[in-house]
């Protein structure tokens, strides 16, 4: 009971003889362990929850600002123009460039048509985009997250709407702390309407690549589009204003797992967005580097860095999950280097390594080095394989395909002469655009003859013709009749499409008889 | 638990528990999670509202909407019955022999059959119809009472052996051996020619003195060769198919004293679209056959009601 920073408590009445926060009132208190039986210390006010700081960045132009620009047009262009584009398929076939036909369950891209069972092309591209993500982060980092991302280029798009609406960053601020007044009320309401309208072309331009974009585009506007259609826009709307209006940073700190994927894939080899804080530190004005030369680092604690950043964060603490290495920083401080007469590169891309490598006044290690380094390698070869495989596949797949499967209730019939049927349902695959005639045949299985539904049971022969529709699957029964006593076999049907290039398949499978008893 | 303090490394205030020594920063959650959270309770609430939540003892609560998922399974129900009304109308009209001209309509008959044939006949039949012993196979050429559209309905429609039908396929083969309409030697040898016929057994004695009881007794339902007659039902026994089992014994059994099958008469029991949808099913298995004559005008009565 001899503690100094005890509270007294007596009958409940009397309260803490301390101030406020005892870690404040007494260092060496906070530090120390709580003793069992100790009282309670003084309550630190509760901050389980934390609102979230508006980010006002400020305009910056550079070299890093002007890629991001470039990027922005980039991906928005083919997001927005992709539906629009044509590729003539001929008569039987949509001409979009890229579609999405869920409704008949066929995906369409430029020359390439993937049906459901082909899915393994898309399976492929995903697991590509997975490993080209990786390949990504270990040659330069968190490069996806900087530029390319959705939630980067629409939190961008709607920071430069801030900026038309409110002005710069100081402009932002003052209005963000005004009482709402009309011109505050008619300012938010302006801004948010612009807000609205990107996120309704956002989510408006999604579902284009889901039916012909022309037609779709006009019902949608007349009416006349399918609920779904609508509710999909409704849903992209809703989610665009808020995650890009409102959400922007927090997405990428709470909400997305990349950022926390990265910090595993993350070494000190990695090129990320470093502060150097051996040149930069300690910080001290122009001011007083001048009247103290050689006791000051080159960092003049303008906070330039921390205005510009999007996601509001002090790359100077250190690499962070905030940092999504779009590099303003950098634009902002080199600005400010030049400006006070000082080298470019105090904020920099650069690997921790290599930090520590200048810091001891050595070369740091060349930018290819930097970039192939053995994990590099790796990824990429992995993912070159990949590519290369579902390439190959394309290139060497057949647009003919047929699959048997035999009746297995009953495996067998016996005739009233003796004979042995089985019968088969085949599948037709015409994969192709067109129209075409194919033709199934017996392969082996001596004797044998077959019909089906619509060739009766005294026109049997080796073979079926029937027409398949445009890329579409025909279903076929067929009744195969094999003479008395010819034994359980494999046989093989054949599929031949009866144009010039006659593309075959061949399906495999069993003939079942009745065994000795 | 209050041990909150402020921790040296990270500058960072605990949250006050204390395991042992080992206790916990406080990183705060964004204001926004916490209001997500609450938006989610906030639904949670106003689904066990809107949708049946609580058990009770008896049943659980309704909720406001009055979903129940049999309500939207009668609705689906009705949905796809409506859908379906239209075919059955068309099946109701069609007279069964002008069915195979109507392709779409026959495509729809036999898938509608094959659903019927899993609830109603799979129990004899076999899921594949492929029968068993003293129950025929279906996918087979051979028919006892008829193999084409016509006939397979009536079957369906009559059923064979019932009581109360007075139009059901009837047909009975005497008791030969239990009746002492033959001796068990003659029956013997009336197997033996029997299983000449299909080319079982060679030419013997037993066999042609076979041949003759086979003529005094059997040709006038099973013919002179054996070929069988489809008005008494009665089985071909010159060819590969036995209803009863091709062994010695067995035809000596079924000589003896014949077992003979039944089945239901189907007209009280399923509605005739129903009836000729599994007429046509049965018909689609592989042995069906082609109307013997087709009348120019077929004098059929057509179902009216669905």
């Amino acid at each position: 009971m001899n503690n100094p920073d005890q509270t007294l408590v007596k009958d409940g009445v009397e309260k803490s003889v301390d101030p406020v926060s005892s870690a404040v009132a007494v260092p060496e208190a906070a530090t120390r362990r709580h003793e069992p039986g100790e009282p309670a210390r003084v309550h630190l006010p509760e901050k389980l929850y934390e609102k979230r700081k508006a980010v006002h960045n400020k305009r910056i132009d550079g070299p890093f600002r002007r890629f991001k620009w470039a990027v922005m047009v980039l991906t928005l262009a083919i997001y927005y123009v992709t539906p629009w584009l044509r590729w003539d398929r001929g008569p039987y076939a949509p001409d979009q460039a890229v579609l999405i036909d869920l409704a008949n369950r066929r995906f369409y891209m430029f020359d390439i048509e993937i049906w459901p069972h082909e899915f393994y092309f898309v399976a492929g591209l995903l697991i590509m985009a997975g490993i080209g993500l990786f390949l990504v982060t270990s040659a330069v980092g968190r490069a996806w997250c900087g530029y390319a991302c959705p939630q980067t280029v629409w939190t961008d798009v709607f920071q430069h709407v801030d900026r038309f609406v409110d002005g710069d960053r100081n402009a932002r601020m003052r209005l963000d702390k005004a009482p709402w007044g009309p011109s505050k009320i008619a300012r938010r309401a302006f801004k948010w309407s612009i807000y609205l309208l990107i996120s309704f072309a956002t989510g408006g331009a999604w579902i284009l690549y889901f039916a012909d974009a022309p037609t779709l585009f006009r019902e949608f506007f007349a009416l006349e589009a399918a609920p779904v259609a609508y509710a999909t826009v409704a849903v992209l709307t809703a989610t665009t204003f808020t995650l890009g209006g409102f959400m922007r940073e927090q997405v990428c700190i709470y909400m997305c797992p990349w950022p926390r994927v990265q910090t595993a894939m993350l070494d000190e080899k990695s090129l990320i967005v470093t502060y150097k804080d051996w040149r930069g530190e300690p910080r001290g004005s122009v001011k007083k580097a001048e009247k103290n030369p050689g006791k000051f680092g080159d960092c003049i604690d303008c906070l330039q860095c921390v205005a510009v950043c999007p996601t509001g964060i002090d790359i100077r603490e250190g690499p962070q999950i905030g940092c999504i290495t779009c590099a303003l920083c950098i634009d902002a401080c080199d600005r400010v280097m030049k400006e006070t007469g000082r080298p470019r590169g105090l904020i920099d891309y650069a690997t921790l390594e290599d930090c520590e490598r200048e810091a001891a006044g050595e070369e740091p290690k060349p930018a290819w080095k930097t970039i192939l380094h053995p994990r590099t390698v790796v990824y990429f070869s992995v993912w070159a394989i990949i590519g290369l495989a579902l390439l190959f596949a394309l290139g060497t797949r057949s647009r003919t395909d047929l699959t048997v499967a035999p009746d297995r209730n009953p495996p067998f019939m016996l005739m009233s002469d003796g004979s042995v049927r089985n019968a088969y349902t085949l599948k037709l695959r015409n994969m192709q655009t067109r129209p075409r005639r194919m033709a199934i045949e017996l392969v082996g299985l001596d004797g044998a003859t077959m019909w089906s539904e619509e060739i009766p049971m005294d026109k049997a022969s080796r073979r079926i013709v029937r027409n398949v529709p445009s890329d579409s699957t025909e279903t076929v029964r067929a009744y195969v009749m094999a003479p008395p006593d010819t034994p359980e076999q494999e046989f093989h049907f054949r599929l031949r499409a009866l144009d010039e290039a006659g593309e075959t398949d061949l399906g495999e499978t069993r003939f079942e008889a009745p065994g000795d008893e | 638990m209050a041990n909150k303090r402020i921790d040296e490394a990270t500058d960072t205030e605990t949250v006050g528990h204390e395991w042992d020594g080992i206790e916990e920063l406080n990183t705060p959650l964004p204001r926004w999670w916490l209001w997500t959270f609450y938006l989610t309770i906030i639904f949670a609430i106003a689904y066990m509202i809107a949708y049946p939540a609580w058990p009770l003892i008896e049943k659980g609560t309704e909720g406001m909407l009055g979903w129940t998922s049999r309500g939207q399974l009668a609705n689906e129900m009705s949905v796809a019955d409506q859908a379906r009304a239209t075919v059955r109308e068309r099946l109701a009209r069609i007279p069964i022999e002008r069915l195979p001209d109507d392709s779409d309509l026959m495509r729809a008959a036999v898938s509608g059959g094959r659903a019927a044939f899993k609830v109603n006949c799979v129990q004899c039949h076999g899921a594949g119809a492929a029968g068993s012993k003293g129950y025929p196979n279906l996918n087979d050429d051979e028919w006892l009472w008829g193999g084409d559209l016509r006939a397979i309905e009536y079957t369906l429609v009559h059923g064979i052996r019932q009581h109360g039908d007075i139009e059901t396929r009837f047909s009975m083969m005497p008791a030969f051996g239990r009746d002492g309409l033959l001796t068990p030697d003659q029956i013997r040898d009336v197997s033996s020619y029997v299983l000449t016929l299909s080319g079982k057994e060679e030419q013997s004695p037993a066999a042609s003195r076979g041949a003759d009881l086979f003529a005094a007794n059997c040709v006038v339902c099973h013919g002179e060769n054996g070929q069988g007659l489809r008005e008494f039902g009665a089985p071909n026994l010159a060819d590969a198919i036995w209803l009863y089992g091709s062994d010695r014994e067995q035809i000596a059994a079924q000589i003896d004293n014949p077992s003979h099958g039944m089945m239901p008469s189907w007209s009280g029991r399923l509605d005739p679209v129903t009836i000729k949808m599994l007429a046509a099913y049965v018909h689609s298995l592989g042995g069906g056959e082609d109307f013997v004559e087709v009348a120019a005008d077929p004098a059929i009565e057509v179902d009216e009601q669905p």
